[in-house]
């Protein structure tokens, strides 16, 4: 006999009651309870004491949306490839770096000739393609060296590699370009703000935000509507039936790392036109980490997922410390930024294990 | 019989004179015995790998062109460097540390990067006789031999680095008498080095009378400071001092300009982020910044950083490459003054004179200013400091180093 859970009709906030449960239950339940209780105060105490005003808390949350834009487009390589060979490639935020770092030499050329002035939106689009190029051929290459050898091999394998992947790619750039800090020119456009009334939006986090929406569309569009799309879909359903379909199943692969790898180089000079500082060989550790929080947090193999999710974890890293924190009474609130973004993954997967928008995965997949 | 009695005597006369050459060591920790075709060796323990690779490649980077100075000779031998990675951890510390003083041949370290490392590497430098100078260790408790109140110092330590209190003592000082600065808001990144330095200048601003608004941290990897700074914008400061490093700092500047309320706030750093890749990549942004740093001789520091370029290409990625210059010349100086030339042309150091030696430096010129070190190891003595400012020339013309406005030591004079 298999053991059902019933819906049980006592609940508060989705929190079943205790009776029956067992403890692991009970102590989540707890957890949520407390967790929710906190946020309640701590947002309540704050906005009660009135020490941020209305226009501060929309520049928090509009840097949180450019933000969020980044990590979204990192997220994306995560969660495509995860899709499709249910692995998780921590090397993915140093394929972010591969291109920022490259492209960086580039933008600054650019500048230079004055070429990044007088034509700013083809200069731009010019370094997101070459940025997109070099990271894709560091993911393709990736691919073929360090993941298809161990294709078949225990899903732990592959994992260890992908980390060690990382220190190699990370070291192989800083002997290329050395360990020093390089900063992306600023672009005369992006520097002032966009003003609606009394709300100000700096033009540089609307330029990022819109560029990663137009990213993402194009990226729907090519997963749900286009022959190879399909292909990749079916690889993500059932490798074996894909192959008896006549689908090319290491084409696929490739293509997915390569999709990946262009989004993460695109989302470096993104990156660059934003936040220009700090471009080293280590900037895509951070980055890759958030990323894949927030592919997790959206619920992972699912594409929208990955976008919210990124978008989710920007804006509450960007007003959860000033927001909950603050008012819990907590000093040095901003340090605990992180604290803030995975708390609200653990919050999230345990309301739903699956993720924001992910589906519940059949045994085969998860 | 009488060839093996020979054979005896022959041996026991080659013991006894081994024994006689040993004995030119009365040295209370041993010695080093240089055989005549053996280098010089000397250590270097830095962070070469992870997120501050910078720091070490910096410090490595002065320790070569100091030894090119020298022709790459002490004593008439070459001089061999062993380098070690100590990371910018406990751990690495220790492991380097371990290696280093495996290598008896090693006379003495330039290291470590970071203080962390430095206080586990410490105790086995210290008990194998060696001696470390640090180019970048600027925690108090590594110079404090009182190991109740927390000191970490043991015999063998030195640094050619600032002691926290001289910096941020004299942010605090510049920003209340010369800026006419009332309040202050201090942000660190969670770094011991970053939280000392606003430690002390937040201490010693509110002890000369200043009112300290915030006190904050972010996060080493953080790129957004748009909420650390809102919060701060909601009282604003007359100076906010970040004494942090790049790219954090760079992030920190650059974003404060778009913090509505923080325009007139007159932003401070220290010599985290005193390199020349600061203004440029930080932009219009840092004009009109204030950083504290060590005071570098104009002349000759415009030579080394020519020697740089030559050898290494660009500009030093880190500010405490002078500092590391200057340890190789303290140690290489007390190497040559304290070695016996042996008939059979082997050389003897002795460790403890070799110690006694970095102790007793005075007044040596370095690029760091004129180093004098006390009894527990601070060699640089805050005077050597200044205050530098950021303007339109180096960021838009590269001119660097920026010009130095202020020292303590002029002021000093001035106050006589």
């Amino acid at each position: 006999m298999t053991k059902t859970r019933t819906v049980s009709r006592n609940r508060i906030l989705g929190v079943p009651l205790p009776a029956g449960r067992s403890g692991v239950d009970l102590v989540i339940s707890a957890l949520r309870i407390i967790i929710v209780a906190l946020i309640i105060i701590g947002a309540g105490n704050t906005l009660l004491e009135g020490r941020f005003t209305f226009e501060q808390w929309l520049a928090l949350l509009f840097a949180g949306l450019a933000q969020g834009s980044i990590y979204a487009l990192i997220a994306l390589g995560y969660t495509l490839v995860y899709g499709i060979l249910r692995m998780i490639n921590f090397a993915h935020g140093d394929v972010f770096m591969a291109g920022a770092f490259t492209t960086v030499f580039l933008a600054n050329s650019f500048r230079h000739s004055g070429f990044l002035d007088s034509q700013p939106l083809l200069a731009i689009l010019i370094l997101m393609g070459f940025a997109a190029l070099v990271s894709m051929t560091v993911a393709v290459l990736l691919e073929r060296i360090a993941y298809r050898p161990l294709r078949n091999a225990p899903r732990l394998v592959p994992l260890i590699t992908a980390i060690g992947a990382s220190f190699f790619i990370q070291y192989t750039f800083r002997g290329l370009f050395g360990s020093g800090f390089k900063a992306y020119p600023t672009v005369a456009f992006l520097r002032g703000t966009f003003s609606v009334g009394s709300i100000n939006v700096p033009i540089a986090q609307l330029f990022v935000f819109l560029s990663a929406i137009v990213l993402m569309l194009c990226l729907y569009w090519l997963v749900e509507r286009t022959r190879i799309g399909k292909a990749m879909r079916s690889v993500s359903e059932d490798k074996e039936v894909a192959t008896l379909m006549g689908v090319n199943i290491d084409l696929i692969i490739v293509f997915t790392f390569a999709i990946g790898g262009a989004l993460a180089g695109a989302a470096g000079v993104i990156n660059g036109l934003f936040r220009p500082q700090g471009v080293n060989f280590f900037m895509g550790f951070f980055p890759g980490i958030k990323a894949f929080t927030a592919a997790v947090l959206g619920g992972i193999g699912n594409i929208p997922g990955a976008m919210l999710g990124g978008m989710f974890l920007g804006v509450i890293e960007a007003i959860g410390p000033n927001l909950v924190l603050n008012g819990l009474g907590i000093p040095s609130a901003n340090q605990l930024k992180d604290v803030i973004a995975f708390t609200m993954l653990v919050l999230v997967l345990i309301f739903r294990p699956q993720g924001i928008l992910g589906e519940r995965l059949s045994a085969e997949k998860a | 019989m009488l060839v093996r009695t020979m054979l005896l005597t022959v041996l026991l006369v080659l013991f006894a004179v081994a024994v006689q050459a040993d004995g030119h060591c009365d040295d209370a920790i041993g010695c080093v015995v240089l055989a005549p075709d053996d280098p010089v060796t000397i250590g270097v323990m830095s962070a070469l790998s992870g997120p501050v690779a910078f720091l070490g490649e910096d410090s490595v980077g002065g320790v070569e062109i100091a030894l090119n100075r020298r022709d790459r000779t002490a004593l008439g031998r070459e001089i061999e460097l062993i380098t070690e990675d100590s990371l910018c951890s406990a751990e690495g510390g220790q492991t380097a540390a371990q290696k280093i003083a495996s290598d008896e041949l090693i006379l003495g370290v330039v290291g470590t990067s970071c203080s962390g490392a430095a206080a586990s590497a410490l105790p086995v430098i210290s008990a194998a006789g060696m001696l470390m100078i640090s180019p970048s260790n600027t925690s108090p408790a590594l110079t404090n031999a009182d190991m109740d109140a927390g000191g970490l110092w043991q015999p063998g330590y030195y640094r050619t680095a600032h002691n926290d209190e001289f910096q941020g003592a004299m942010a605090a000082e510049y920003a209340l008498n010369e800026l006419g600065a009332s309040s202050a808001a201090t942000i660190h990144d969670g770094d011991p080095y970053t939280d000392g330095l606003q430690a002390v200048m937040a201490r010693t601003f509110g002890e000369m009378g200043g009112e300290v608004v915030f006190q904050g941290a972010v996060n080493k990897g953080d790129t957004d400071m748009t909420a650390i700074l809102t919060e701060i914008a909601t009282n604003p400061p007359d100076v906010l001092y970040f004494p942090i490093f790049e790219p954090e700092g760079n992030f920190v500047a650059a974003q404060s300009h778009n913090i509505p309320g923080l325009e007139d706030t007159i932003l401070m750093g220290a010599d985290g982020l005193l390199v020349a890749s600061f203004p440029e990549a930080t932009g219009d942004a840092a004009i009109g910044m204030y950083l504290s740093g060590p005071y570098l001789s104009s002349e000759d520091y415009s030579a080394f950083l020519e020697e740089w370029d030559a050898e290494f290409g660009g500009a030093p990625p880190s500010g405490f490459h002078a500092h590391a210059h200057d340890a190789a010349n303290i140690l290489l100086d007390a190497i040559e003054s304290v070695a016996m030339e042996q008939e059979d042309g082997s050389v003897v150091i002795g460790r403890q004179a070799l110690r006694d030696a970095v102790s007793a430096t005075t007044e040596h010129a370095g690029l760091t200013g004129i180093l004098t070190c006390n009894e527990t190891g601070d060699c640089a003595t805050g005077e050597a400091l200044g205050m530098y400012l950021i303007t339109e020339a180096e960021v838009n013309e590269g001119n660097w180093p920026p010009e130095v406005i202020w020292s303590k030591a002029e002021a000093m004079m001035d106050d006589m």
